[in-house]
């Protein structure tokens, strides 16, 4: 378990992580989402204490990670598929951290072997292709077998066969029991690998809420209407107490509507409709308004209130992970949450 | 999805921890100095570097040495012409010592290190230890095997009488022949090889310091050769005592005393300037401890 407290990172003027509170817990993929500079790898790297917070405190499993004794039997991550000396081959990199932590060296060939890179073990890793050398960090990050992995933006630049790869393995370590936490810049990778979503924008949390929850709070619904003669429409609309939304085309959107509402509406005055058609926005538009909502709270100076805007910050830990911890969200006794 | 994983939404305290049959016991510094053993062998830097330095340690030493022969009699302590050579194997040993840290930085690799081993202080400890104890074994053995080849090729000069007048000479002739005594030769040797590894060791905490290699290997190269390059062209009368001041403590002077032929015509064995040398390592060193605790990785 990861817990972060008011974790804050100052870059001179700029505030990279503002504020950061949430727990990453065991057994299930967390997702850490959030556009390109919101602090993601900034977060990460706090987590590893590589960076010193301005603010704030990160916790693993109660440590900080400094404090641990052999910290890759607790804690794999992958930052950055480069950070590896080219020179050294793929055996050789792994021997090297096996050895700080007194890992048995016959754990390197198995982890190799767990990647698929077994075949060039003896090669230099400085000509491996992004996937190769994304899989020896992952190589680095298994060799403890460690409770906890961090992967940070795993399936950038990877093929389809190497992406395909990473979300099955993510899957099946957590349901090993682990934690993993995993960070993107794309929502529909979240949906496909995360159980547990993070969200933040401009280093501050947006949401801290289940897929489930998320996916249900966020696919916005509507009715997509097109029709020759818009004015008697939005007249017979307004008549029926209802205000559709005039889009860029001329089509009408019904927020929430009911299709067969409508329709019937229509032929009741006789109307032509070239289109009547349910829709629901996709998740990575809801992101997008997520984010984008981060972006005007900041410039309305808002820094406080309701981090989560139009998504509740649903907590669904029961109250003995909340005990001996004082202020953050996770104080306050989860009301319990059903899915 | 099997058994063990919750429903999306479901209570997380449920889940079963994984925990790893590998038990969890304390690292010590043994560990990162096997770590950081495995490091500096595993890369080509290492072994061309070194290898260079053998190299031009041992080929100058024998072609200053074949040089040597041609005359009767040098008019040079018997192991002196081990210094060219070394002269320049000790800008290898130098790069060396700046790359095993700042290669860490350019490659990124540094931020695995620390996330392996997150004590920074135990990381450049065991770097200085594991790069001080492989460039002295190295610098070392290059210093002897060229100290023998001229301890043979040289002891039966014909000694002038002129020549037990010359200061420089007056420890090297016994009985009218050219010799080299016990602290010549430990001078010579491993006097010499700690100087070197001395200076990789500086090198390596500049490194630490300024975590660029370019820049570091360049800063190491103005300390080295800097103040007698200066000291060269310090012609006015008024400039002397500081010329003199710059000889004296000069990097290449400190290896140079070491075999009994200081720059600046005095007596020294090269023992002090190694000390002057050590200290100053060692307050270059603890900057960097203090710098590389605070620092972000
Ligand atoms: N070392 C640094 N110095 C200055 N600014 C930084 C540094 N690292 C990150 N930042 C800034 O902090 C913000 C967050 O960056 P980052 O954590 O890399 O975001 P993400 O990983 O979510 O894309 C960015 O605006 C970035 O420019
Ligand atoms: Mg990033």
């Amino acid at each position: 378990m990861i817990e972060l407290q008011g974790l804050t990172k100052r870059y001179g003027d700029k505030t990279a992580v503002d504020h950061l509170t949430f727990t990453v817990r065991p057994g299930v993929v967390t997702g850490f989402l959030g556009p390109n500079g919101a602090g993601k790898s900034t977060t990460m790297r706090m987590m590893l204490d590589l960076d010193n917070p301005t603010a704030g405190d990160v916790r693993i499993d109660g440590k900080h990670y400094r404090d641990l004794n052999e910290p890759f039997k607790y804690i794999g991550a992958l930052l950055d598929a480069k950070a590896i000396h080219g020179g050294r081959t793929a055996y050789n990199h792994l021997l090297c951290l096996a050895q700080s932590n007194r890992i048995p060296a016959t754990r390197v060939a198995e982890v190799l072997e767990t990647v698929g890179l077994s075949s060039v073990a003896q090669k230099r890793s400085k000509g491996f292709s992004l996937g190769m050398g994304q899989r020896l960090g992952i190589a680095g990050a298994l060799l403890g077998d460690p409770e906890i992995l961090m992967f940070d933006e795993p399936v950038n630049g990877l093929d389809p066969e190497g992406i395909h790869w990473i979300r099955n393995l993510m899957k099946d370590l957590a349901a090993q029991g682990r934690t993993v936490f995993v960070s993107s810049h794309l929502m529909s990778e979240m949906a496909l690998t995360a159980e547990h979503l993070v969200v933040i924008g401009q280093g501050r949390l947006l949401a801290d809420t289940s897929m489930a929850d998320f996916i249900a709070m966020n696919s916005r619904s509507y009715v997509r209407v097109r029709t020759p003669d818009p004015e008697r429409l939005r007249d017979a609309l307004a008549a029926a107490q209802i205000t559709p939304v005039v889009t860029g085309d001329g089509s009408f959107e019904i927020e929430g509507g009911d299709p067969a509402r409508i329709g019937e509406l229509a032929a009741k005055h006789q109307l032509t409709l070239h289109e009547l058609s349910p829709q629901r926005a996709s998740l990575e538009e809801a992101f997008m308004q997520l984010t984008a909502d981060s972006v005007e709270y900041h410039a309305g100076g808002h820094l406080a209130g309701d981090p989560a805007g139009a998504v509740p910050v649903t907590d669904g830990a029961a109250p003995q992970w909340g005990a001996g911890w004082s202020g953050g969200k996770d104080s306050t006794p989860s009301t319990g949450k059903e899915s | 999805m099997t058994a063990p994983v919750p429903a999306p939404g479901a209570p997380y305290a449920y889940a079963q921890q994984y925990t790893s049959p590998i038990p969890v016991q304390n690292t010590t510094l043994a560990h990162a100095l096997k770590s950081e053993w495995t490091k500096i062998r595993t890369v080509r830097s290492t072994v061309w570097t070194l290898s260079v330095m053998l190299a031009v340690v041992i080929g100058i030493g024998m072609l200053v040495t074949l040089a040597m022969t041609h005359s009767d009699y040098v008019g040079a302590p018997l192991l002196s012409g081990g210094l060219f050579g070394l002269m320049l194997g000790q800008l290898a040993v130098i790069t060396l010592g700046v790359l095993v840290v700042t290669s860490e930085y350019s490659t990124g690799m540094i931020r695995t290190t620390f996330t392996a081993c997150p004590s920074r202080s135990r990381v450049l400890t065991a770097k200085a230890i594991v790069f001080f104890g492989l460039s002295f074994v190295t610098t070392t053995a290059a210093c002897g095997i060229t100290a023998l080849i001229n301890s043979a090729a040289l002891s039966d000069q014909k000694v002038p009488s002129s020549a037990y007048e010359d200061s420089v000479m007056r420890d090297s002739i016994e009985a009218g022949k050219v010799v080299a005594h016990g602290g010549q030769w430990l001078g010579a040797t491993v006097g010499a090889g700690l100087f070197v590894a001395l200076l990789g060791l500086l090198s390596l905490a500049i490194g630490t310091l300024l975590r660029h290699s370019a820049g570091a290997i360049t800063a190491m190269m103005g300390v080295v050769l800097l103040p007698l390059i200066l000291a060269l062209f310090m012609f006015a009368e008024s400039m002397h005592s500081l010329r003199d001041f710059l000889i004296k403590y000069s990097a290449l002077n400190g290896l140079a005393s070491m075999y009994r032929i200081p720059m600046d015509g005095g007596t020294s064995t090269g023992w002090p300037g190694l000390g002057l040398l050590a200290i100053i390592t060692a307050i270059a060193l603890g900057g960097a401890y203090a710098v590389l605790a605070k620092r972000d990785v």
